[in-house]
């Protein structure tokens, strides 16, 4: 059955220590400062690796067992969703757009976890911690590679998703993921543990796979749901050891307070400002809607971290920085990102559309300080010039934040009449955020964020024609390069939902009428 | 479900991603290993320099003295994914664990010859850090190699490397108990026969171009030690001087052995067939690390089989070469 | 006090487990978000194999319940025969 069969004599702790943290040891032919070059440049110390306990303490015969299972079940419902053309079984093809903005966004970031954990996973001199680490590996490319398998079927009957990994090293709104994981890990390896197997496996993980995974299941895509749960149980594991690591840094020296302390306020944010991304997608995209982004924010956010962090108090560490700013921003980013989008349709690989009279009827229900003094009537005017015939495409670019890298769309705390503007000074040039906190992780750090390749001023350089263009070109169209540079097919990857190919195909294998003013 | 559907043409715009379209000569059907594997790897517009590294990009082909034009030609010949992986490594710890369960209840162990058992573990035990190293190893190819056709497979070999450093704990705890672990711990560090070897693991580890890595420890180390050991020492002499249960308590060695020296192989010969220049560092590499593990493993051959141990090392050695002059290198 | 929880997949598979979890904590509350069962208690919650194979007939390895859990919160401990979730504050 398991290792149990074969040694009786010790239990699951001493057994798990004699198969992990018992085979390493000190090297004294290379100096331990040679082989782990990069464990204390961040002013971490640690003194007691053994100190560390391990989470889950999963062998790896137990590993494949249960991996294995799950795989087994998994594709055998991938496959089952293939055969039976289960893409047909989407109650609206709207829907689908959510899945592009998955596929985009968020299986690119699997891809750098797997490598980001391969790192730490050789990194750290404690044994268990290098384990868990390399489990965590292997798994998030699993991830990568079970979501790339279950929206295959997707990609093979919608536009928006053939193209995905390009877009994401191009499309101005994919650098916010992109440079969001991207920071991570390219931080040391304490930073990383914490940017990600805590700030991001824990505390906002729930904030990111509901909205997704009860989108799905709501909306009648079986394939997605199966996906989600079978990564969820993954997720634990990966839970654990962001908590347990936290722990265990907090634990090791009081001078690791401050430090971590200042990577929680960070990464809060960094992860806060990304998330706007699904709470856009759970207001704005799941044609039957689930809960709203408020809703979740105030379940997992506000209930679940307040837990935690009440919990870590024993330690020093008080919650995040920008904790009340993200809570106040619940009743609003939503509807800010998709202006933005809708306004940007041109420019972005998926569909956009104005939400039905009974879908805005929800969020002023949802919403009922916000919506309706706000933003429903941006939308109603939307809609008019739409039924008009002036369904408007912005071509000029915005200003981005130099940090999370998202256009400036942010308002100030308790005004949301007011964009909100930040800047520094830094050798000679002047830089712009979106909030105090982007401005303050900026000035923590300069010498990283000048670095970042922001999309709109890489576009102004020149930087995104395709190969041998020429701009000087009697009736060069620039927007009209960057997309050739996107590799979007322009017509069939963006505008407007109506009138969209996924529109007209979608009604004709469901064999209903052709649309006419489709939406309900 | 709607049985008219299956009458109603419903046409796919196409048949895979564009970004795996790329590497298989256009919009075709693609396999799952081609889906999982081609265009997975970012390569353009990083943002920030790894503050750990900062000479180089987060992923970067200038960490090896390997140029190809394509990673991507560096394909897997098992065509692991992951779930394919996992379901085989499931399928051979079911296999295991029967073993396992097979040998306890035989009392197969009891039966053994002491003299054999503790020639089993004076052996087998040491090699738990070994395979701890060629984890250590993989998972630094993983994370600093470059596309993914090459690194997704080295973190599979890092966790089938612990699986290796496993099996043999749990043979240890089997043949004897928690006090043989620490013993096999102490030969490791302090033990003469064992020096040069573990000098070798700890050399392997400060190795920056993860291609020169690859070589190291998986073609050149790996090379001699499992057949030395497994063959040699465990099929060819344990298990005929009534040591049967060890041979099945590490049945999964030999046999993933052989299975992913056809991928160490393959990726040999597709980096040769890059350039010249490739392949004068591949002869460099190979050469210079087959030979640094033979002469660590000499003093261990003769540990485990005595006189005949120095000819079963060169047996060993003669069968890499030919290995080798099969991926096009010529030594 | 905050309270723990822990959820599972709603399947055959997962019956047994949540069976023994209402068994072993009397303050154990069930929900049922879609196509799950999640179990909230105060403070900490207990899984016992011994209390699992009662209901199965069969031995149970505590860490099949990887094949089907979905989520958790607070610190875990587990070893052979009890893996527990519980806060500190």
């Amino acid at each position: 059955m398991d290792t149990r069969v074969a040694s009786k004599k010790l239990g699951l702790k001493e057994r798990y220590a004699a198969m992990t943290r018992g085979l390493g040891w000190e090297t004294s032919y290379q100096p331990m400062d040679k082989v782990f070059p990069y464990d204390k440049y961040e002013g971490i110390k640690i003194h007691d690796w053994d100190k560390w306990q391990d989470p889950f303490r999963l062998t790896m015969d137990a590993y494949w067992k249960y991996q294995g299972e799950k795989e087994k079940k998994l594709y055998a419902v991938i496959e089952a969703f293939a055969q039976n053309n289960g893409q047909l079984g989407v109650a609206d093809a709207r829907y689908v757009n959510a899945l592009k903005l998955f596929i985009q966004g968020v299986t690119p970031l699997e891809y750098y976890a797997h490598r980001g954990f391969a790192h730490v996973g050789r990194q750290f001199t404690g044994e268990g911690a290098r384990v868990a680490a390399q489990m965590q590996s292997i798994d998030e490319l699993r991830h990568y590679q079970t979501e790339t398998h279950a929206i295959s079927h997707y990609n093979k009957y919608f536009n928006g998703m053939h193209h995905s990994n390009h877009w994401f090293d191009r499309v101005w709104y994919l650098s916010v993921p992109k440079s969001f994981f991207e920071d991570a890990c390219t931080g040391g390896p304490f930073e990383f543990l914490t940017a990600v197997s805590f700030s991001f496996e824990y505390v906002l993980t729930n904030l990111l796979f509901v909205p997704f995974m009860s989108g799905a299941a709501h909306n009648g895509d079986m394939s997605t749901v199966t996906f989600g749960f079978s990564a969820q149980s993954d997720e634990s594991r990966h839970m654990t050891l962001g908590i347990e690591c936290i722990k265990f840094l907090l634990e090791q020296d009081p001078d690791n307070v401050p430090i971590v302390q200042r990577w929680i306020d960070k990464w809060f944010w960094r992860g806060y400002r990304l998330l706007t991304l699904v709470a856009m997608m759970q207001d704005y995209m799941l044609p039957k809607r689930v809960m709203s982004w408020k809703e979740a924010w105030e379940m997992y956010a506000e209930e679940n971290g307040g837990a935690l962090f009440k919990d870590l108090a024993r330690y020093g560490i008080r919650e995040p920085a920008g904790w009340k700013q993200a809570c106040e921003g619940k009743d609003h980013i939503s509807h800010q990102a998709w202006n933005t989008f809708y306004n940007y349709n041109a420019a972005a690989p998926f569909h956009t559309w104005i939400p039905s009279d009974e879908e805005m009827a929800w969020l002023s229900e949802k919403y009922p300080t916000t919506f309706d003094k706000y933003y429903r009537p941006r939308l109603e005017f939307f809609r008019e010039q739409q039924q008009a015939g002036n369904r408007f495409y912005n071509k000029t670019l915005p200003m981005l934040c130099t940090t999370c890298q998202i256009p400036m769309l942010f308002t100030e705390e308790g005004d949301a009449s007011k964009i909100c503007y930040r800047d520094s000074d830094y050798k000679a040039y002047k830089y712009h955020f979106c909030s105090d906190h982007c401005k303050s992780i900026f000035d923590h750090e300069p010498e990283k964020y000048v670095q970042s390749w922001l999309p709109v001023h890489q576009i102004y350089q020149g930087h995104c024609f395709p190969d041998g263009t020429d701009p000087t070109a009697e009736g060069f169209d620039p927007l009209m390069a960057v997309l050739k540079y996107y590799e979007m097919e322009v017509g069939r990857d963006n505008f407007d939902f109506e009138g969209s190919e996924d529109q007209k195909n979608f009604a004709m294998w469901k064999g209903e009428a052709p649309a006419q003013g489709e939406q309900k | 479900m709607n049985i008219d559907l299956q009458a109603r043409e419903i046409t796919p715009l196409r048949q895979t991603y564009a970004h795996v379209a790329k590497y298989i000569g256009g919009d075709k059907a693609a396999s799952r290993y081609q889906e999982a594997t081609f265009g997975a790897q970012p390569m353009v517009n990083f943002h920030y320099r790894p503050t750990w590294d900062p000479n180089h990009e987060l992923f970067d082909a200038g960490r090896s003295k390997i140029v190809l034009s394509d990673w991507y030609v560096l394909k897997d010949p098992r065509q692991f994914y992951y779930a394919t992986w996992t379901m085989t490594r499931a399928r051979q710890q079911d296999a295991m664990e029967a073993n396992f369960q097979f040998v306890e209840q035989r009392g197969m162990v009891g039966k053994m010859p002491d003299g054999v058992r503790e020639k089993a573990l004076t052996v087998l035990m040491p090699l738990r850090h070994a395979a701890w190293g060629a984890n250590m190893n993989n998972a630094s190819i993983c994370a600093y190699g470059y596309g993914t056709a090459f690194t997704a497979p080295a973190m599979f070999h890092a966790m089938d490397n612990l699986g290796v450093a496993q099996y043999l704990t749990r043979l240890g705890l089997t043949l004897g108990d928690p006090q043989c672990l620490e013993a096999g711990k102490q030969a490791w560090l302090n033990a003469p026969e064992w020096q040069g070897l573990r000098r070798l693991v700890e050399d392997s580890f400060v190795v920056q171009d993860p291609f020169e890595l690859f070589v190291a420890q998986n073609f050149a180390l790996d090379g001699l030690l499992y057949p030395l050991i497994y063959g040699g020492f465990v099929d060819d002499h344990v298990a005929l001087q009534g040591g049967t249960a060890v041979a099945m308590l590490t049945s999964f060695m030999p046999e993933w052995h052989d299975e992913s020296a056809r991928w160490v192989d393959a990726v040999i010969k597709a980096a040769g067939a890059g350039s010249d220049a490739n392949r004068a560092w591949l002869r460099d590499w190979t050469g210079h690390w087959m030979d640094r593990a033979q002469a660590a493993l000499s003093p261990i051959a003769r540990l485990a089989l005595g006189e005949t141990g120095e000819t079963v090392l060169s047996d060993a050695r003669e069968q890499l070469q030919a290995r080798l002059a099969k991926t096009g290198i010529a030594v | 006090m905050s309270d723990v929880f822990i959820a599972f997949q709603h399947n055959e598979e997962s019956r047994p487990v949540i069976d023994a979890i209402v068994a072993d904590n009397p303050n154990a509350v069930l929900t049922h978000p879609t196509g799950l069962v999640k179990i909230n208690a105060p403070g900490s919650l207990t899984i016992r194999r011994e209390t699992i194979e009662g209901l199965t007939g069969r031995p149970y390895d505590l860490q099949a319940i990887h094949v089907n859990l979905v989520t958790l919160s607070g610190h875990i401990d587990e070893d052979d025969d009890q893996l527990t979730l519980s806060w500190k504050h």
